[in-house]
């Protein structure tokens, strides 16, 4: 199976077949935290898609254009950071002149994004594989797209294991993790259909 | 290779630049709100400020203190105030300190709303009151291994008139890291009487940047700035009994208020119960004044209690947590039936847990009375 190409059967590999949380385990701590609250999960949803998208397509600019031909990638995980450190606060500034009621709504969970390792993990992922600037765009929306969906099951399934028993030991954490577990092994049986790389 | 080693700095300094440049243009773009007016009590105040920072210290740059005891961090939920213009749903930050009546009136935490429009508020009038003074550090004084009194004296020609019980706010100017002033909150342990004075206990607290201040750089001699006073805690007017509890530099507002009742005489009118908690002897002060007015006024019962008395100190008090002894007190010392008032003060923990144990003992939560200073 040829790795894929076509930037929207990339969009839809990386919300099903590579989900990045399920399938690469990347973003965990908050999707693990913030998923207790459904309406959290939203915000916290939209928020890592719009940086997704702003980070790997800003990150992609700097990689092409100042990066690569001065032949100093190696220094890519530094720039990358601080890109993304900025393009978040720059983000939250606009946010909040613009749309106050998306900014309440999106609360405290915009600065914490810049230390999500999705954002990093997604950029990184864009590096290695060598996509262009609109597989880049593609692939970050569909990551984060499916970041979104994810954390929003998630949150669903928790709120239903909530009102049912569960073992003293297993509450909380614990069975939010056996649940995770359950959901990237239902995740895994789509991967046979595509392959991202 | 020699040519990379300084580019590679470089060019990450550049990025850094250019983002760095972007985040201050930005800021100046979108945060320009330009100059906003403040209505305050319905037109009893108009203030004309420049937008873009929070309403408390926009509105501490006009002289009005809104009582803040953690300095603006959003964890005291001291600095509540209604807002009658539209400022939008609170904040998560704000949600933990709010009730449903409370959001219902759209009251908010003033230091997490940002200025961006004409407001209108609503606050208290006695806030006017609450005035900055630059006061001389008169006198620095040991009282144990930790706690240190401090004595200002306000400006010449200047009075603070405070309930005992209230506190203030100590206003400490950037020190080595830290980069700007930082504002705490200690309650007056001074005589209420004594109007041209004002006297504090503070204790080191390790990593406290007010306390380390005090505790080192603090010389007598020296001007510091307080906002005073402030706070709800002062002794209600009844003859229910005073049980009062404190640990530590919480002897401050019962020093206050003792001293206070003396000079207007109603100490010895009702009963007064004072449980001070303490680890060892070394964490114990002001022994002998309130053995004196134990010996003093019959109906003045002063029970101190180590949490770790060492073996070679012969203590004879109470000995356990001060929250154990106060259990046994109201279980075996006190009638049941008696109509019982909770004073607190200490550290937010000592707090709690003192509030359970007085619930446990059936005195009503709205007759217990603290300031929590988080």
């Amino acid at each position: 199976m040829s790795p894929v190409v076509d930037p929207i059967t990339l969009l839809f590999a990386s919300i099903f077949t590579s989900n990045i949380l399920l399938a690469n385990f990347l973003g965990m701590c908050s999707f693990i935290s913030i998923s207790k609250d459904f309406k959290s999960s939203n915000g916290l949803g939209i928020a890592v898609t719009i940086v997704l998208v702003l980070t790997v397509a800003i990150n992609w600019l700097v990689l092409k254009f100042i990066l690569v031909p001065l032949g100093i990638e190696y220094l890519a995980f530094i720039v990358f950071i601080v890109v993304i450190a900025a393009v978040v606060q720059v983000l939250e500034m606009v946010i909040e002149r613009i749309s106050p009621s998306l900014y309440m709504s999106l609360g405290i969970f915009l600065p914490l994004i810049t230390v999500n390792c999705a954002i990093l993990g997604a950029v990184l992922f864009m590096q290695i594989r060598n996509y262009d600037f609109v597989q880049s765009i593609s692939f970050g929306l569909g990551s984060g797209i499916g970041w979104w969906m994810a954390i929003m099951a998630l949150s669903a399934i928790r709120k239903k294991v909530d009102k049912n028993p569960v073992p003293a030991g297993l509450q909380g954490p614990g069975i939010t993790l056996i649940t995770i577990g359950f959901m990237a092994m239902a995740f895994i049986g789509f991967s046979g259909m595509l392959k991202v790389q | 290779m020699s040519i990379a080693i300084i580019l590679a700095p470089l060019v990450v300094a550049l990025i850094s630049a250019i983002l760095g440049a972007l985040l201050s243009i930005t800021d100046s773009i979108v945060n320009n709100y330009g100059e906003v007016t403040i209505d305050i009590n319905d037109g009893k105040k108009q203030l004309l400020v420049k937008g873009g920072s929070k309403l408390l210290g926009t509105l501490a740059e006009q002289g009005i203190y809104v009582p803040s005891a953690c300095g603006g961090r959003g964890s005291c939920g001291a600095c509540k105030c209604q807002i009658q213009s539209d400022v939008g749903l609170h904040l998560p930050t704000e949600l933990p300190y709010l009730n449903a009546q409370e959001i219902a009136d759209n009251v908010h935490l003033s230091c997490q709303v940002k200025v961006k429009t004409d407001l209108a508020i609503k606050i208290p009038e006695e806030l006017f009151n609450i005035k900055k003074f630059s006061c001389n550090v008169e006198k620095i004084s040991t009282v144990t291994h930790d706690i240190k009194q401090v004595l200002l004296k306000l400006p010449e020609g200047l009075e603070l008139n405070y309930i005992a019980g209230q506190y203030g706010q100590f206003e400490v100017p950037a020190y080595g890291d830290i980069k700007e002033s930082t504002q705490r909150a200690y309650s007056f342990s001074s005589h209420p009487q004594l109007k041209t004075h004002i006297e504090f206990l503070i204790r080191l607290v390790p990593g406290g940047i007010v306390t380390s201040y005090v505790h080192t750089l603090l010389k007598e001699g020296q001007k510091i700035n307080i906002v005073a006073p402030v706070g709800e805690f002062h002794v209600k007017d009844n003859d229910a009994a005073m049980i009062c509890v404190a640990g530590g530099s919480g002897m401050a507002p019962f020093k206050s208020i003792f001293n206070g009742m003396i000079e207007s005489g109603s100490m010895g009118k009702r009963d007064i119960w004072y449980f001070f908690g303490a680890r060892t002897t070394r964490d114990m002060f002001y022994l002998d004044w309130l053995w004196d007015l134990d010996k003093k006024y019959e109906r003045f019962h002063f029970v101190p209690a180590l949490s770790e008395p060492q073996p070679d100190e012969k203590w004879e008090g109470a000995t356990g947590l001060i929250t154990e002894v106060l259990n046994t007190y109201l279980q075996e010392k006190m009638p049941l039936e008696q109509n019982k008032e909770g004073y607190l003060c200490g550290s937010p923990g000592m707090l709690d847990a003192c509030m359970n144990v007085m619930r446990k003992n059936s005195m009503k939560e709205e007759n217990i009375y603290f300031d929590k200073f988080a």
